[in-house]
Formats: structure tokens, sequence, C-alpha cells
């Protein structure tokens, strides 16, 4: 049996990932094709809601994963900490923009969506407001990877303030609960059966969720080839400079 | 340790700008505010409390980058990092004089500039006790920033974007506590959150920006 640490080497990471890139890019085409058409087309209107509750479909997914990239992204900090495993130090590099984006994709949806339910496009709720938070630390993470030159250090330094900053963001999220009661409804997903949207509406969201989950995991492997690349180029530059 | 302190005290109010000029950007941001909203004492007294300790926030943050900088320029840091006191200590100590320098004289400046405000009367004490429980903290997040940018040409303005997301629990739990005791509300959750905030950063943060400097210096 093979140790998961095998995958650190740069050269059976490239192997894996070129083959597991086409198979999540093709299942994220195949399940937000089917879930974004069920959805859009094929589920009724909602009460109430009208035609507006389709952009939970995107809606969801998106501030689901903006907070799994920045958990990633913990776990791959913490196992360049401790392991010094290069190959996870740039998987959370490149795992920082696409958070970014899925965490602007669902405020702006919220925002869309907002003005019709609410009458407004932005209120200072403590979901909507994390989420800006969240965004916030996002756009720091990205700027300290961006302004360090030495990619060790800025590995290192990174790796550090994606910690403290975690302990923040949760800090912040709990604070910011305490600072005002909210317009958003409370969870509409959970274990809880009973708590769920009605199943014509669940069943598509599912799939959704999923194809933003592959779509996730294919940026993520594709940014992360691209990165070993663009240090295998600064190394051969580097080597044929020494020669 | 304290020799530390001391020095990095006299460092700060012989060397010039450092200790008054926090100070009085705190009182330029407090004198503006009114220019922007209009003079209408209601408003003002309303929002007096979050104006002042945004106000404490950002001027804490104007001196953040002399923490570490000047130090490391002309080496005095790499000494201190070979020293045989540990680095944790050498940045709680400078986090320390910061705040001393910093936190200590807006603590002590803002009841008065409340005044400008039209902060009700009821706030005053919470405003100072607030700002005395909680700017320690804004000092000691705010060395972690400096710490993380200390190797950089212009950290600055990536400094001030690294700390401000860390500073938001402090500033609502510090402006949520003056609101509530102008309210005559319970002010105890928020002032204790607040304490825990400090306390919390005091205990913990050293390590991860004694860390960082590590990084900085290799």
């Amino acid at each position: 049996m093979s140790s998961l640490w095998e995958y650190a080497n740069p050269q059976k990471f490239m192997r894996t990932s070129s083959v597991l890139l086409p198979v999540f890019s093709v299942a994220a085409a195949i399940c937000l094709g089917v879930g974004l058409v069920w959805g859009f087309f094929l589920t009724p209107e909602a009460e109430n809601f009208g035609s507006t509750v389709k952009i939970i479909y995107i809606h969801v997914p998106s501030a689901m994963m903006a907070i799994n990239a920045w958990v990633m992204m913990l776990v791959t900090s913490l196992i360049w900490l401790v392991r010094r495993h290069h190959v996870s130090a740039l998987a959370a590099r490149a795992a920082a923009p696409i958070g970014m984006t899925m965490t602007l994709i669902a405020l702006i949806t919220g925002a869309i969506w907002g003005e019709p339910m609410w009458g407004t496009y932005w209120v200072w709720d403590p979901r909507l407001t994390s989420f800006l938070i969240l965004f916030l630390f996002y756009l720091g993470y990205i700027a300290l990877w961006e302004a360090i030159e030495n990619p060790d250090a800025a590995a290192d330094l990174t790796s550090v303030l994606c910690i403290v900053g975690s302990v923040f963001a949760v800090l912040s999220r709990y604070a910011v609960n305490f600072w005002s009661q909210g317009l958003h409804q409370g969870a509409s997903l959970s274990l809880d059966k009973k708590e769920n949207v009605a199943d014509v509406f669940y069943i598509p969201l599912l799939f959704c969720i999923a194809g933003f989950v592959c779509l996730f995991v294919a940026l993520v492997l594709l940014r992360t080839r691209t990165e070993i690349r663009a240090r295998r180029i600064r190394a051969m530059i580097a080597r044929e400079r020494m020669a | 340790m304290i020799a530390l302190l001391l020095r990095d005290l006299r460092l700060a109010i012989r060397a010039g700008g450092g200790f008054g000029l926090g100070l009085a950007f705190f009182l330029i941001v407090v004198v503006l505010v009114p220019f922007g909203v209009g003079s209408d004492r209601a408003l003002l007294a309303a929002i007096a409390p979050g104006i002042l300790w945004v106000g404490a926030l950002l001027a804490c943050l104007l001196s953040l980058d002399r923490i570490f900088a000047l130090d490391h320029e002309d080496g005095s840091l790499d000494l201190l990092a070979t020293a045989p006191i540990p680095l944790e200590g050498v940045v709680a100590m400078k986090a320390a004089a910061h705040w001393v320098t910093t936190g200590l004289p807006l603590t002590l400046a803002a009841p008065g500039l409340g005044l400008l405000l039209n902060l009700p009367a009821a706030g005053y004490g919470w405003l100072a006790a607030s700002l005395a429980l909680g700017t320690p903290a804004l000092s000691m997040i705010g060395s972690f920033g400096a710490a993380l940018t200390v190797g950089l040409k212009r950290g600055g303005l990536l400094l001030s974007l690294l700390v401000l997301p860390l500073y938001v629990p402090t500033l609502i739990f510090g402006a949520e506590a003056v609101a509530r005791g102008i309210d005559g509300r319970d002010t105890g959750t928020p002032l204790l959150m607040l304490t825990a905030i400090t306390l919390a950063a005091m205990a913990l943060l050293p390590f991860a920006a004694a860390a960082a400097i590590r990084i900085n210096l290799r």
C-alpha cells in the first residue's frame, strides 16, 4: 500500500493529476450541466419566491466552496509547515484566487437575490458581513504571496498568515453574529432531513454542489500544475544562467 | 527585556514623529468626520463611539510599520534575534512599547475628542475602558502583521491590507461596549470578549510573529 505522501513528489503529482484533471473536468461539466438545466428549467417556481429562487443553484454551492477552499488552504499550509512538501504550498497558492472568486460569486448572486427578496442589494447582516470579511482575508493572503520574491519565504509567511487568519475568521464570524441580527435565512441544507428545502429543489441543488466541488478540484489541479511548471521553467532559466 | 522596552520607548520619544503622530492623526480623523457627515449633534452623538474606535484603530495602524522596520534596516533586529532572550519576548516587548506610545495616549485622548463629537455623558467611562482593554490587542495583532512584512521594501500598504481584517473582532466588541454603555445596557459581554481577545493575542501571537521574523531573517 503506497503512502499518501508519494503525491508530494512533483513528478508523481504531475503524472497522477494529468489523469485526474480530465476526469474531474468532465464530471464538473456533467454535474453542472445536469444541475443547472434541471434547476433552471425543470423545477417549479417556489411559493413566495417566484423564479428568483433559482439563483440558489449558484449561490449555495459557491458559498460552500468559498469556505471549503479556505479550509483546504489551511490544511495544505499546515502540511507545508510540518512536512515541507512544495506541492502542498503550491496547492494552497493555487486555491486562493479560486476561493476568492467563489466568495465574490456568492456575494454578487446574494446581492442579486436580495434585491427582490429584501428590497435591497446589501444589508449588514451577519452572514453577508462575514463573507465580505472572508473576501478581505483572501485579498490579503494573495497580496502577501505576490509581494514576497523568495518562494520558500512566501510559502512560509502565507502559511502562518493562513493559520492566524483562520482563527480570526472564525472569531469574526461570532463577533459579527453578536453585532447584528440578520435577515438571511438559516441553513437550508443539513443532515437533519426536516430542515432541508423540498426535494424538487434539493436534488438539482445536490448536482450543482457536486459540480462545484469537481470544478474546484479541477481548477486547483490545473493551477497547481501551472505553478509546478512555472517553477521548473524558473529552475531551468537559473541553470542556464549558471552554465 | 525591560531594557529593550525602555530602549524602544526612548527611541520612540526622542527620535521624533512616532509618539505624537498617531495622536495628531486621531485628532484629524475626528475633526474631519463632522465635515463629512454634517454638524447635526444628534447624528454625531449616534456615530461617536464608532468613529472614535475606527479613528483609534487607524491611528494605531499608522505607526505599525515602525515596530520592526527601523531595527531591520540598521541590523539590530538580527542582533535581537541572536540575543539570549527569546525572540517571542522581543516581539512582546516591541508590541508593549508600541502600545505605550500609541494605544495608551489614544486611550487618554479619546474622551477629550469624544467631547468634539458630542459623545453622550454615559459613554466616556466605557470609551476609555474599552480602549484601554482593546488597544493592547491592536498593538499585538499589528506587530504580527509588521513581522510578516518586515522584509518588504514597501510593505506599508500590504500591512494595512493584512492587519485590518484581523482588527474586525476587536473593533466590533470595542464599539459595541461603548454603544451599550450609552444605552445603559449590559456591557459585560463585549468587555469580557475584548479582554479575551487581548489576552489571547498577547499569549499566542508573539509565537506567530517570532516565527514570521525568523522566516524573514533567514
